[in-house]
């Protein structure tokens, strides 16, 4: 059994990966082949160069793009499941301000970046803002609903042990809601590096967004493929990550235990 | 044979001192849910003495699980009073242990950190409670099993793993509602056996609600049949059959007496219609 476990493992970590490559070197042969000019697509071993020709500016502007979207990601995580008890705790908070949350959630959160230039400038100020606004709202509808969701008979288990509410929320209603927490925040987490990036199109000088942009400007394709890739390697990272994490705060929860 | 039957009368006041005092008074309870809404319980009024077995039988919708609740301090009643100990009950009792048809098992806590639930609560240290823990553990042949997380378990030894849970304090009343609904026939029968043995060894009080006639009569002391729409007591029926009781007593004609005058009362009821 434990053999059959391993070789599954190692495949499900090859299969992408060979995936991946093969892409990489049809997309290279058809370039090559076809004469594709690098302005409109670059070769992979193009972007490669672009990568390699200033691996240290990239990996400045990469840097200042993950440390303002963790920032923004911390700050949802904190306020989005501090929001959601609140909301679950008072009735009234239910009925008017998740409704709004709610509703406000169908608002292109994307719309509204450029006010935040200018309440808040050009600095990290607007792309915070704009990578938590647009994380909180699954953390938020998600950490509600796993908070919603814990069993009544659960609830009057720990009553009959006369468990005070305080402890109840302690020891089984936040245990019960962390599965749903962290699909919030598996999905906000992409969500954040969604709203980084379009925070530093609108107005920046920094971070990978700026670099797609300004190399549009120059049509430097090759560039803007090698920020993208970035962006995908720090995408597929951070929900690694995440689920890691999951594994380890929640063993028991029966998602972890299928083999995916 | 009718005289042993008492029909929707509460018992006459005991007189006999060497009967062992009153544990829970249950007098003119009402539980009306909503201000028109469905009479849950009409005027039931019942006395549990120490260290008895009473099982609460009746179809679904006739109250009995609300009854076990008010006793436990779940809900409160509309009308009437109940008290434990003689204190009127206004949140759950302490000394109680509660099994419900679920097992209630969290997921992430092992068996052993399931039965801690109610100590850690109260911040109580585990040292006091460990050899109890693992005495019930043995008992229920859970040895071995302490470490197992609930979804390693089948569904008759997460059910014995609640119990254990509400062993644990050693609790003087305990309250089961449909604790073996959800198992199958055979497992069920294990338990019952088992549950019989730890009532035997500490003479706790146990009020145990089920749907089945054969359960309620195998393993009660007295059995309070209620009749639906409203919660009434229909009958009380005492059961007087020697203990310890084995399977087989389930083939005696006493027991199938027993049996037969709850079938004939949910049959007046118009709830089995045996044509």
């Amino acid at each position: 059994m434990n053999e059959i476990s391993r070789t599954r493992r190692i495949w499900g970590l090859l299969t992408p990966a060979t995936t991946i490559i093969a892409v990489f070197v049809a997309w290279q042969l058809l370039v090559t082949g076809l004469h594709v000019r690098e302005v409109i697509l670059p070769a992979p071993s193009e972007i490669i160069q672009a990568l390699l020709s200033q691996p240290a500016w990239f990996a400045q502007e990469g840097l200042y793009t993950m440390a303002t979207m963790l920032v923004g990601f911390a700050l949802a995580v904190i306020v989005g499941i501090l929001l959601a008890i609140l909301i679950v705790e008072v009735k009234l908070l239910e009925s008017t301000l998740y409704v709004l949350i709610a509703a406000l959630n169908s608002v292109p959160k994307v719309a509204i970046a450029p006010l935040f230039v200018i309440w808040l400038g050009t600095g990290y100020g607007p792309k915070i803002a704009i990578a938590f606004l647009i994380a909180f709202f699954p953390i938020v509808i998600d950490s509600v609903l796993g908070l919603k969701s814990v069993p009544k008979d659960m609830l009057d288990l720990a009553s009959s042990m006369r468990a005070s509410q305080l402890a109840q929320f302690w020891r089984i209603r936040l245990p019960t809601a962390l599965p749903s927490i962290f699909a919030g925040m598996k999905v906000g987490i992409s969500l954040a590096l969604v709203g980084t990036i379009v925070g530093e199109f609108v107005a920046s000088d920094h971070g990978l967004g700026y670099i797609i942009l300004t190399a549009q400007g120059t049509f430097e394709t090759a560039q803007i493929f090698a920020a993208n890739i970035l962006l995908g390697a720090a995408g597929i990272v951070l929900f690694w990550a995440m689920s890691a994490l999951e594994r380890r705060c929640l063993p028991w929860h029966a998602s972890q235990r299928q083999e995916v | 044979m009718s005289a042993s039957v008492q029909r929707a009368a509460p018992a006459p006041p005991m007189i006999d001192t060497s009967l062992p005092p009153i544990h829970i008074a249950i007098t003119d309870t009402s539980k009306r849910y909503g201000a028109a809404g469905v009479l849950a319980l009409d005027r039931v009024s019942l006395t549990v003495r120490e260290g008895e077995f009473l099982s609460i039988l009746g179809p679904s919708g006739c109250g009995k699980s609300t009854l076990l609740r008010c006793v436990a301090g779940l809900e409160r009643p509309t009308g009437g009073e109940i008290s434990v100990h003689g204190e009127t009950v206004r949140r759950p009792p302490a000394n109680m242990g509660v099994v419900f048809q679920r097992d209630v098992l969290l997921d992430w806590r092992s068996i052993l950190d399931n039965m801690f639930l109610q100590t850690d609560f109260r911040g109580e240290k585990r040292s006091r409670y460990m050899a109890r823990a693992h005495e019930l553990l043995d008992l229920f042949g859970l040895k071995g099993f302490e470490n197992a997380y609930p979804t390693q378990l089948s569904g008759g030894m997460r059910q014995r793993a609640a119990i254990c849970r509400a062993l644990l304090a050693d609790p003087d009343l305990v309250l089961m509602d449909e604790p073996f609904g959800a198992l199958d026939a055979l497992t069920r029968d294990q338990m019952n056996l088992e549950l019989q043995k730890i009532w035997a060894s500490a003479r706790r009080t146990i009020l145990f609600v089920t749907h089945s006639i054969g359960e309620a009569v195998f393993l009660s002391d007295r059995v309070v049949v209620m009749s639906p729409r409203p919660g009434r007591i229909a009958m009380t029926l005492t059961i007087d059959l020697p203990r310890p009781r084995r399977m087989a007593i389930r083939e005696m004609p006493e027991f199938a007496h027993y049996c037969a005058q709850i079938r004939t009362l949910f049959g007046e009821m118009g709830l089995l219609k045996d044509e």
